[in-house]
């Protein structure tokens, strides 16, 4: 049955029980609208208040995409994730322990390293990245305790590891000198390099951001996958009934979180041609705000990756915006604990109303 | 009763079902022909929902056989005789109320299109099957993008029978389907089933309601305490009869026995009594 499908025939006769439902409302109903439209009340806020500080320019916006693209790209896993009814708190902690990784595998063996090429200390990242979210997924299925505890576990713990490791091997929690090792051009071309439009530098990594989000919109929508992680958060029980492999989804959407934390260390990485041990410190936080921000629901089954870019972009946009606006920093928080209830309230309210037509 | 029967299409022999020293299920006997319905009543308690499981594959019995065209069977797994074609619909987790029709008709078997990385999934083919097969079953369905959690609660047992019978299902068994409905929607869905067994499959229809199971039964299985109770054909059971098996027919008059001398009692208010009426409660125990 499955490949000798019959084109779509011509649509059905009109139905007298279907209203026609205006654009407005068929907007309405998608997840990400609310973020949209709080990203754009936050671009006019600081548009309005931080005019003089040329907030409304390009190289501000080159700022706020910046900001937004890491946080963007984990952003995109965990509202996977959360969309097939889990959480990763660990997703901070592997952008850290990626991080030295690759940072530990180029390090001369005098100074406490491998001396690897970078390509090398890339795929090791990538293989511990990968590890600890197939460990944590599997956790969460075998023990079915709730994934918020057993990936707060894995955020000590890999967080710990990145510093204890990197400390006994080289007496620092800082690596640099990324640029000298060998590979280091190939790499930078494709993760660090910045393109220069209207006089600001757009970092590449905007574009892999795009790029994932487009894959992650189309595997959620058009592939069996996707109905699997709606049908996974949406009602587990349910689902596993009809066939669905549920335990086979979360692993793989905990390994999905664990490789977007691998990306952005990567990325990272190579922009500042050095790691820290406390790289990716609160952004399972940021990231998990940006999701909700993006109106997918916490106790999953509704969501989309759209969403949870407009989403990063919103945190991003008030990241940058405070900053430009002048205001002191200690602020921040204030602000984003407040963006955080009110597009809650706010993605809430639009639902229903677009529930009831 | 059950013994030397003409081609059933699944049959179960003296199924024992234990829960340590709990006898969930003993030496029950059942069986459904293909283009027939057999209902399994009892009232919260009987063994229903132990029962069901044991069909579904989801427990083991522990002592008796399953036989299922002809041969034994012994199921590892609901996955095992979903294969087989004996699709469940449960009462309450047939749905995701969250997602459209047609993502819930086909999920866990999804059509796709293309291979490799480009597999992806066919959803012109997904909801133009999903209206159709609905169409098959009379239901015309509105808009197939529109989530489940927006229909009603026969709406939904619909559309969960229409996805069973659309995939290859040869028993449909049917856990209280029509509980916890209103009079019309109970009727909308008692139509769905004889349209099934028109269809030539074997439904084994579970309820607590003889006056659902009347109308669209062939036979009937009276389940009382984890026992059978009583096997009917249709043509050996009046309705009045099977109501009154049902309530366990000595204990409904003792009961109407009382009532009436409560109520003989004058104007004063007996209002307790009312609480005794068939009131059925959606849980099965």
């Amino acid at each position: 049955m499955a490949t000798t499908a019959p084109p779509a025939e011509a649509p059905a006769p009109s139905d007298e029980r279907v209203r026609k439902v205006g654009l407005v409302q068929r907007l309405l109903v998608l997840p990400g609208t609310g973020a949209v439209l709080i990203t754009i009340i936050i671009w006019v806020f600081f548009a309005a208040v931080a005019n003089s500080n040329n907030f409304v320019s390009t190289a501000a916006t080159a700022a706020i995409l910046n900001r937004a693209a890491p946080l963007g790209i984990l952003a995109i896993a965990v509202a996977l994730l959360m969309i097939a009814g889990e959480f990763d708190l660990s997703i901070g902690s592997i952008v850290g322990f990626a991080s030295m990784a690759i940072m530990l595998a180029v390090t001369e063996s005098g100074a406490g390293g491998f001396g690897w090429p970078l390509w090398a200390g890339a795929l090791l990242a990538l293989a511990i990245a990968l590890l600890a979210g197939f460990f944590n997924g599997l956790l969460v299925v075998w023990t079915r305790l709730p994934s918020f505890i057993v990936t707060l576990g894995s955020l000590f713990i890999l967080r710990g590891l990145a510093i204890a490791i990197t400390r006994q091997r080289t007496n620092r929690t800082q690596l640099g000198n990324l640029d000298e090792v060998s590979g280091f051009g190939f790499f930078d071309g494709l993760f660090g390099t910045e393109f220069t439009i209207g006089g600001a530098g757009f970092d590449v990594a905007i574009l892999w951001w795009v790029g994932l989000v487009a894959i992650a919109t189309w595997i959620l929508l058009r592939t069996q996958w996707g109905n699997w992680i709606f049908g996974t958060g949406g009602a587990q029980e349910s689902a596993r009934n009809v066939g669905v492999p549920v335990a086979r989804v979360k692993v793989l959407l905990f390994m999905t979180t664990a490789f977007a934390g691998f990306m952005v260390a990567l990325i990272q990485a190579v922009q500042f041609t050095g790691a820290d041990a406390l790289r990716g410190r609160l952004q399972e936080f940021n990231a998990i705000i940006a999701v909700v921000v993006g109106g997918t629901l916490l106790t999953g089954g509704y969501g989309s990756a759209v969403g949870a870019l407009f989403g990063a972009l919103a945190f991003a946009t008030l990241q940058q915006g405070v900053v430009i606006w002048g205001v002191d920093a200690d602020w921040f928080q204030v602000f984003v604990g407040g963006l955080l209830v009110v597009a809650v309230v706010f993605n809430n309210y639009i639902r229903q109303r677009a529930a009831r037509r | 009763m059950t013994t030397a029967t003409e081609n059933p299409l699944l049959e179960i022999r003296k199924i024992s079902k234990f829960f340590g020293s709990v006898i969930a299920l003993q030496d029950v006997s059942a069986f459904v022909r293909a283009g027939e319905v057999t209902c399994l009543l009892g009232d919260n308690g009987a063994g229903k929902s132990t029962l069901i499981k044991v069909l579904a594959g989801v427990h083991k019995p522990t002592d008796g056989s399953y036989f299922f065209e002809g041969r034994e069977m012994d199921f590892d797994s609901p996955r095992d005789a979903l294969d087989l074609g004996i699709a469940t619909v449960y009462q309450d987790l047939a749905m995701i109320p969250l997602m459209s029709i047609w993502r819930n008709f086909f999920l866990g078997s999804e059509p796709t299109r293309g291979f490799g990385p480009f597999k992806r999934y066919d959803v012109d083919f997904a909801k133009d099957t999903t209206r159709k097969e609905m169409g098959k079953m009379g239901i015309d369905i509105r808009d197939p993008d529109q989530p489940v959690g927006t229909l009603s609660g026969g709406e939904r047992q619909s559309v969960a029978i229409a996805r069973a019978v659309y995939f290859g299902a040869k028993v449909l068994i049917l856990d209280e389907p029509t509980a916890a409905l209103g009079v019309k929607q109970a009727g909308t869905v008692l139509k769905y089933i004889v349209q099934a067994k028109n269809r030539g499959i074997g439904v084994i229809f579970i309820t607590h309601n003889p006056h659902h199971a009347y109308p669209v039964g062939d036979h009937f299985v009276v389940l009382r305490r984890g026992q059978v109770y009583g096997d009917f054909t249709k043509e050996e059971i009046p309705l009045e009869q099977l109501v009154q098996m049902m309530a366990g027919g000595a204990d409904l008059e003792v009961l109407q026995h009382e009532l009436e001398t409560e109520l003989r009692r004058g104007a004063e208010p007996a209002a307790e009594g009312a609480a005794a009426d068939d009131g059925p409660s959606p849980e099965d125990g």
